[in-house]
């Protein structure tokens, strides 16, 4: 950050927070699987040197999603930045990410075993999304605060482990984001990003490339993929499944998929006859 | 008949005394410097930029640490008011507001620049924003005041567009302001809303007397046993009536000082008040979650009636299209949201807890342990020498915060980045 910010910061200049889920138990279950998490990283660190190669006011930050806590990874504007991509500073880069990464899911796997049994739903246990989301939105505040010049923030979610419902409730808005998860469609939906499910896992790299790489200024100019309808519906608060259809208690706002006497959430009395939605007027 | 209602100018010693020396000196200033006065409006007071240093010598304002210092206040004010911050305040979310403006000749007035009248519409528009951004699934209508007449001006509906478009058009003052007919014309209104809505008005009021055909003791009594909550804003001075009103139905009164106050005043009346329990009657209601269409799909839209193409919800009842949300479908009356906007109202009912504050003594006692960073923007928090700035930690996770993203935290984001990146603390 030096005196490079006069003239030099078109709307091409992108601040990319990178979102990486290193929940073990989805990567462990994946191994045989479609992608394990050593090609995974393959992809994913040569296209964070790509976006840096892009422009060379570009900014990386990398936060990882554990399952018991998040925290920054790498931060490309820290310790000086660097002057030039040359080979030696890619694989400086590289290594530095791959070191931080062992150190923070080492750190991650010690917290689990302080506290009791993992809640795992039926499909898994889920990663804190909401948690390295706040931070990533507290860290582009403080770049919006550093001047009237600065790169055009946006955050890439790398998601693999589903959704955890109790965190229905703090999400408010991310922006980018490939996997079914009803959470990112809306969120991406909502903040205008896109919402990507890569079909063949591969060929990570090339869709990162061709799709999240492009800065906000450009993207009116590309063909990019369209949502392909966005899932609005709510989960119940009594058996967390998907509905489309329920009831709201009126005082806190929780859902329940049946007609119930008591809220649970609340404590209110809900016996009293429930309206019909059309208006009734009653004097 | 009209009885006018004397208003009460405070002395010196009344909590409002500076506010009639203020417009005093204002009404003055004006005079003199008529001419040359375009724009100047927020030069007339600019030595209250400045403020003393210990040592006497001016100094401009360090705007940080008071914009923080005042949200603190804020914030302690919200939370410690009714009870303690462990406690979970009812509130009522689902709000039917009618927002009612004096376009009485009182509101041509020029104290604010240009009029009050337009200062007060630019404010609400502001205000109609943020209260659908706070409440979604709440309705607001709008009613007017001139010649003595109270007038809908529009009907009571959920979408922000159509109430704005209407404020925005020509208004204008004249004739006197009726507190009685505005307070019985919403009466009638909201008498026909369901029983689970919280029933609230909020009158910005410029005129320093109210011209009522019969007696205000009575409507007031009727709004009062409606469960009507109204509040009122008031331009000029006070008035006893209002604070008469605002006293027995539950609300605030509040008086501006200028406006940027009015605009304060006018915002906190966007996140939903404490609610009185017995006010609003515990329901259930049936909502809908639609799904949203895929582009390319080619549907009759419910709400215009012509045909579009691609996005679009569809009823989960009916299967009418719809083309924005909150709706109520108009085919089948189910009312339509989106879990986002449910989300959105939650955290005023789970609000984040104030953090506290750590002063650069206590954490060079532990100086081995005090964190150099900010938790959540890595932003330094290291002062000048070994001692670190004032910021602010978390009771519940412990992690430390800088001020600037405290404020972020608690006014925007509505959770704590420390909480929701530790899964073995309880929510």
């Amino acid at each position: 950050m030096t005196a490079a910010q006069s003239k030099l910061y078109s709307d091409d200049v992108s601040l990319i927070v990178v979102l990486l889920d290193t929940n073990p138990f989805f990567w462990a279950a994946s191994t045989s699987g479609n992608l394990p998490f050593s090609n995974f990283l393959n992809q994913v660190i040569p296209f964070l040197n790509s976006l840096l190669l892009l422009n060379q006011h570009n900014q990386v930050v990398l936060i990882a999603t554990g399952v018991n806590s998040c925290d920054y990874i790498y931060d490309s504007a820290e310790a000086g930045g660097r002057n030039s991509i040359d080979a030696a500073n890619v694989a400086a880069i590289s290594s530095t990410i791959l070191n931080r990464l062992e150190n923070f899911v080492t750190k991650d796997a010690r917290l689990a075993k302080g506290s009791d049994k993992a809640a795992a739903g039926g499909n898994g246990i889920s990663s804190l999304l909401s948690g390295s989301l706040s931070i990533a939105l507290c860290y582009i505040q403080r770049v919006f605060r550093s001047g009237a010049r600065h790169p055009e923030p946006r955050i890439l979610c790398l998601q693999g482990s589903p959704d955890g419902p109790e965190q229905y409730v703090p999400i408010d808005s991310c922006i980018v984001g490939p996997q079914h998860s009803a959470f990112l469609q809306q969120a991406s939906y909502i903040t205008g990003g896109v919402y990507l499910k890569p079909q063949h896992l591969d060929g990570l790299f090339q869709y990162l490339a061709a799709v999240f790489a492009s800065d906000l200024q450009s993207r009116s100019f590309l063909r990019l993929p369209k949502p392909v309808g966005v899932d609005f519906r709510a989960s119940c608060f009594c058996h967390k499944k998907t509905i489309d259809m329920g009831y709201v208690c009126s005082v806190c706002l929780s859902i329940f998929c049946k007609h119930q006497k008591m809220c649970s959430t609340c404590g209110s009395d809900l016996n009293q006859s429930p309206p019909d939605s059309t208006r009734v007027s009653r004097s | 008949m009209s009885g006018g209602v004397a208003a009460i100018r405070g002395g010196f010693d009344h909590p409002m005394g500076g506010d009639g020396e203020r417009k005093k000196r204002r009404a003055e200033e004006e005079e003199e410097d008529d001419e040359d006065n375009d724009g100047r409006g927020m030069d007339a007071w600019a030595w209250e930029a400045l403020q003393e240093d210990e040592a006497g010598l001016l100094r401009p304002l360090d705007s940080k640490t008071l914009v923080h210092a005042q949200y603190r206040k804020r914030l302690l004010l919200r939370s410690s008011a009714p009870s303690s911050s462990s406690s979970r305040i009812q509130k009522g979310l689902i709000r039917y507001l009618y927002v009612v403006f004096d376009l009485s000749r009182a509101a041509s007035e020029t104290d604010y620049r240009p009029s009050r009248m337009v200062v007060v519409a630019k404010c609400a528009e502001a205000f109609i924003r943020e209260f659908f951004d706070q409440n979604p699934l709440s309705h607001i209508g709008l009613v007017t005041i001139k010649d003595g007449v109270a007038q809908r001006l529009t009907d009571i509906g959920g979408s922000p567009e159509s109430q704005i478009k209407a404020l925005m058009g020509k208004l204008e003052c004249s004739g006197d302001a009726s507190l009685q007919n505005a307070l019985e014309l919403v009466h009638g209104y909201l008498n026909q809303i369901p029983s689970y809505g919280h029933r609230e008005v909020l009158i910005l009021y410029s005129a320093l007397n109210t011209c009522d055909p019969g007696d205000i003791m009575e409507t007031i009594q009727k709004c009062k046993q409606a469960k009507i909550r109204c509040s009122v804003i008031g331009l000029a001075a006070e008035i006893f009536i209002c604070k008469h009103l605002c006293e027995e139905t539950g609300g605030s009164y509040t008086v501006a000082l200028d406006e940027s106050h009015f605009k304060e005043l006018l915002l906190e009346h966007a996140p939903p008040p404490p609610a009185i329990a017995e006010y609003a009657a515990a329901n259930l209601i049936k909502m809908g979650f639609p799904q949203r269409g895929a582009e390319g799909v080619i549907s009759i839209c419910s709400c215009h009636k012509e045909i579009k193409v691609g996005g679009g919800y569809t009823c989960p009842r009916c299967k009418a299209r719809v083309c924005e949300l909150p709706a109520e479908c108009k085919i089948c009356g189910l009312t339509l949201v989106s879990s986002p906007h449910l989300a959105r109202s939650y955290h005023h009912l789970f609000p984040v807890t104030p953090f506290d504050e750590v002063s650069s003594m206590f954490s060079s006692k532990l100086n081995q342990k005090a964190p150099q960073t900010c938790y959540s923007c890595q932003e330094s928090l290291a002062g000048h020498g070994n001692k670190s700035n004032l910021h602010v930690t978390c009771p519940k996770c412990n992690q430390h915060f800088c001020l600037n993203c405290d404020i972020y935290i608690h006014e925007s984001l509505h959770n704590c980045p420390g909480c929701e990146s530790h899964r073995s603390l309880p929510m």
